[in-house]
C-alpha cells in the first residue's frame, strides 16, 4: 500500500517536472543560450597577483603595506572609508607609537567629551576606528576594511579592477542601449562592465613613496590591494601559523594513534 | 541492551563502587562507549562517521557558545560584532572560522553516514527507529545552519532569510500570514535576526537530545554490518574499547588535520564573499545561492518553473523539496528487500551509484544562475532523484534477485565459521 502510494506521489513529482521541461526546453530551443554584454565581456577570472601574503606561508611584507596604507590615505580615503580598522591596528604595518598617535591626530572624531558629555570633535586617538568618510557625490563608496573579502577574486580582483579601466569594445560602443552612460566608466573586471568610480589610478606618482619605491599605476595598484588584504584579514599571520603547529601536532597524533590502532587491532582479522 | 557476551562493568575501586551504587554513570558509559558494548568485528571506515558527526556537533556548540558571549544579535549590530569577534576577541577568528566550517565539515560527515545508511540498508528492520531520529537530526541540523546563516547579518544572511521564509508564501491562503509569523514582520528585521540568534542557540541542544535517543535505539539492536548479516555469535564481535576507540580515535586524528587545512588556510573557501558586505534590503544580490550543503535541494525547488494545472510552479517546487527529505522517513517500508547490504544487491548497487552522481549534479545545478542549460540539467536530475526514491527502490526491492549472503560475519571475514562448521558435521 505504502508503495503503490510512494509510486503515485513520485509519478505526480515526475509528471511536474515533464511539464515544466518541456515548456522551458520548447523555449531554449527557440531562444538558444542566454547572451549578455556582461556574458560575453565581463572578465571573471582576475589578473595574476603575487603577494607575499599567498600561500600556506604567506607573511605580510610591511613595507608594501605601509606603501599601500600611503595609497590609501592620499587617494582611496578621498571616498571610501575604513571602519572596521583602528588607527592602533596599524602597529602590525611597523609604525611606532609615535607615529601612530600622529597618524591618528590628523584624524578628526566625533566623540563624546568626558568632561561636558557633549558630541564634540577632537583629534584622533590611537584607539579610535579610521574616521567615516562623507562622500558627496551619488552613489554610497563601499567601506574598504573587507573589500577584498567581499568580492570574489579577493585582492587579484581589486588590483586587476583598479589597473583594468580600458576604452569600450566598438560592438558595444556602437549601440545606444550597451554604451557606456556619461559619468560610468568602461571596465571589464567589473561585473556590469560600467563602474560609477573614475579610474582612481590614473596617473603614476599620485604619492610619493618614502622607502624610495617608483609609484607607477601598477605598484600603487599592487601596493593597495596588499594594504586592503591585511585590512580585511589582519589574523592572517597569526592564522597560518597556529595552522602549521596545529596541522603539525595532529599529523604527529594521527600517526600514534593510527599506530595504536594497528597495535589494538594486531591478530584481529576484520 | 547488549549480547550475553557482552563484559559487565565490575568496578574495583571502592570510590567506583560507591559512585556506581547511587548513579551508574560509569556502567553507562562502559555499556555505551566501552568494552561493554560488543560491536561486529568487520565494520569498514564508513562507520566511523558516526562517532565523527558526535564530535563535530560538540565543536559546534563549544565554539558557539564562546561566539554567542560576543554577538550582538542586532540588526546595527550584528555584522560589526563579527567583525569585532575577527579582529579584537583573542582568539577570535580562530573561533569563527572553526564554528562556520565546522558546520560545512559536519554536514559533509553527515552526507557520508546518510549515504552509508542509503547503501548498506542501515534502515531496514529492526533498525527504522535509528534511522528516523537520524533523518530527524538531519532536518534540525538544516535548520540550525540556516539560522546560524542569518545570523552575521550580511548580505546572504539577509537574503537568505528572505528567500527561505519566502517558500511559505508558496502555500494557498495561509502562506503570507506563514511568512510574517515566521519572520515575525513582514520582512527581515531585528525581530527576524532575535528569534533566529534564540533558535540558532536552542536547537544544537535539541540535536544532541535527538543523538542520544538515536544512540540509544542503536544499542537495542547493534551496530549493522557491511555484510548486513546479524550477529551471531561471540567469534562475530569484538569489545567497542579498545578496538572501535582505537579505529574511531585515528579517523579523528585525520578529520582534524583536514578541519585545521580549512580553519587555517582556506576559511572562507566554502563561504560567499557576498557575506562581507553587510545586509541591505534595499540591494538583492546578482545571484543569491545558500551554501553547498543546501545547493541539491535549491536545484530541486528550482527545477519547478511552471504550474501543473491549477497548481503553481514555487508550490511545486517547495512541495518537492520537502518531500525530497521527507521520503528518507518512508525508506524502512519503500524497500521490502530482506537483504541489507547493497553488496549482495546487483541491481540496487547500480541505482545507488546513479544516486550518488545524481546529487553530485543537483550540486552543480544549485549553485549555478537560473539559466539554460542548468535549469534542463537540474529537471534531468530531479526527475532521477524523484524516481530513484519513489519508484526504483520499491520496484527493484521486489524483483532483484540478490547474491548469496554469507553464513554469519565470521565466516565473511575469515572465509569460514568455525562454529557452523562443527554444527553441520556434529
Amino acid at each position: 500500500m505504502i508503495r503503490i502510494f510512494s509510486i503515485l506521489a513520485g509519478l505526480f513529482f515526475i509528471l511536474g517536472l515533464l511539464w515544466s521541461m518541456t515548456i522551458d526546453t520548447m523555449a531554449f530551443a527557440a531562444d538558444g543560450l542566454p547572451t549578455s554584454p556582461e556574458k560575453e565581456f565581463h572578465i571573471e577570472h582576475p589578473k595574476a597577483l603575487s603577494l607575499s601574503s599567498n600561500g600556506p606561508f604567506g607573511k605580510f611584507d610591511k613595507a608594501q603595506l605601509q606603501r599601500g596604507f600611503g595609497v590609501y590615505r592620499e587617494v582611496c580615503s578621498q571616498c571610501h572609508s575604513l571602519k572596521h580598522v583602528a588607527y592602533r591596528d596599524l602597529t602590525a604595518l611597523g609604525y611606532s607609537e609615535n607615529a601612530i598617535k600622529a597618524i591618528a591626530a590628523k584624524a578628526t572624531i566625533n566623540a563624546k567629551d568626558p568632561l561636558s558629555g557633549e558630541l564634540k570633535d577632537r583629534p584622533g586617538l590611537p584607539s579610535d576606528h579610521f574616521a567615516p568618510v562623507v562622500y558627496g557625490g551619488k552613489g554610497v563608496p563601499p567601506d574598504l576594511s573587507l573589500i577584498t573579502k567581499a568580492r570574489e577574486g579577493g585582492a587579484a580582483y581589486v588590483y586587476s579592477l583598479l589597473t583594468g579601466y580600458a576604452a569600450q569594445p566598438a560592438k558595444l560602443a556602437n549601440k545606444p542601449e550597451t554604451k557606456t552612460p556619461d559619468g560610468l566608466y568602461y571596465n571589464p573586471y567589473f561585473a556590469n562592465l560600467n563602474i560609477a568610480m573614475p579610474p582612481p589610478l590614473a596617473a603614476d606618482g599620485l604619492v610619493t613613496y618614502s622607502d624610495g619605491t617608483v609609484a607607477t599605476k601598477d605598484q600603487m595598484a599592487k601596493d593597495v590591494s596588499a594594504f586592503l588584504t591585511w585590512t580585511a584579514e589582519p589574523k592572517l599571520e597569526a592564522r597560518h601559523q597556529t595552522g602549521f603547529m596545529w596541522i603539525g601536532l595532529m599529523l604527529f597524533i594521527t600517526v600514534l594513534s593510527f599506530m595504536a590502532y594497528r597495535n589494538v587491532w594486531s591478530g584481529t582479522k576484520h | 541492551m547488549s549480547f550475553p557476551w557482552a563484559k559487565q562493568y565490575t568496578p574495583s575501586h571502592p570510590a567506583m563502587v560507591w559512585l556506581d551504587e547511587k548513579l551508574p554513570l560509569p556502567r553507562l558509559i562502559y555499556g555505551a562507549v566501552g568494552a561493554g558494548y560488543e560491536v561486529p568485528r568487520n565494520l569498514n571506515y564508513f562507520w566511523n562517521f558516526g562517532f565523527m558527526a558526535g564530535l563535530c556537533l560538540m565543536i559546534q556548540i563549544v565554539t558557539g557558545i564562546v561566539l554567542a558571549m560576543h554577538f550582538a544579535p542586532d540588526t546595527g549590530l550584528a555584522f560589526d560584532s563579527t567583525e569585532h569577534i575577527m579582529r579584537d576577541v583573542n582568539w577570535g577568528w580562530m573561533l569563527r572560522y572553526g564554528h562556520s566550517n565546522g558546520a560545512a565539515l559536519f554536514f559533509a560527515v553527515i552526507y557520508l553516514h546518510i549515504f552509508r545508511g542509503f547503501y548498506y540498508g542501515s534502515y531496514k528492520a529492526p533498525r527504522e527507529m535509528i534511522w528516523l531520529l537520524g533523518v530527524t537530526i538531519f532536518l534540525l541540523m538544516m535548520a540550525t545552519a540556516f539560522m546560524g546563516y542569518v545570523l552575521p547579518w550580511g548580505q546572504m544572511s539577509y537574503w537568505a532569510a528572505q528567500v527561505i521564509t519566502g517558500f511559505f508564501t508558496a502555500f494557498p491562503l495561509i502562506g503570507d500570514g506563514l511568512k510574517e509569523w515566521l519572520l515575525g514582520g513582514f520582512a527581515p528585521d531585528n525581530a527576524t535576526l532575535n528569534r533566529f540568534f534564540s533558535l540558532h542557540f536552542l536547537l544544537p541542544f535539541v540535536i544532541l537530545g535527538v543523538v542520544i535517543l538515536h544512540i540509544w535505539s542503536l544499542h537495542i539492536p547493534g551496530s549493522s554490518n557491511p555484510t548486513g548479516v546479524e550477529v551471531k555469535t561471540k567469534a562475530d564481535t569484538v569489545p567497542f574499547h579498545p578496538y572501535y576507540t582505537a579505529k574511531d580515535g585515528w579517523t579523528v586524528g585525520l578529520f582534524m588535520v583536514i578541519y585545521g587545512l580549512f580553519v587555517f588556510y582556506m576559511p572562507n573557501s566554502m563561504g560567499h564573499p557576498d557575506n562581507y558586505i553587510p545586509a541591505n534590503p534595499m540591494q538583492t544580490p546578482a545571484h543569491i545561492v545558500p551554501e553547498w550543503y543546501f545547493w541539491p535541494f535549491y536545484a530541486i525547488l528550482r527545477s519547478f518553473t511552471q504550474p501543473l494545472l491549477f497548481i503553481p510552479g514555487k508550490l511545486m517546487g517547495v512541495l518537492a523539496m520537502f518531500a525530497s527529505i521527507l521520503v528518507w522517513f518512508f525508506m524502512p517500508w519503500l524497500d521490502k528487500s530482506p537483504v541489507r547490504s547493497a553488496k549482495f544487491r546487483p541491481l540496487y548497487r547500480k541505482f545507488f551509484w546513479a544516486l550518488v552522481l545524481d546529487v553530485l549534479v543537483l550540486g552543480y545545478c544549485g549553485v549555478s544562475p537560473p539559466e539554460q542549460p542548468y535549469i534542463l540539467l537540474a529537471q534531468l536530475a530531479t526527475i532521477y532523484y524523484f524516481a530513484h526514491f519513489f519508484i526504483i527502490v520499491p520496484i527493484v526491492s521486489s524483483i532483484e534477485r540478490p547474491e548469496p549472503l554469507p553464513f554469519s560475519i565470521t565466516e565473511a571475514v575469515l572465509g569460514h565459521d568455525g562454529q557452523a562448521a562443527l554444527a553441520a558435521k556434529g
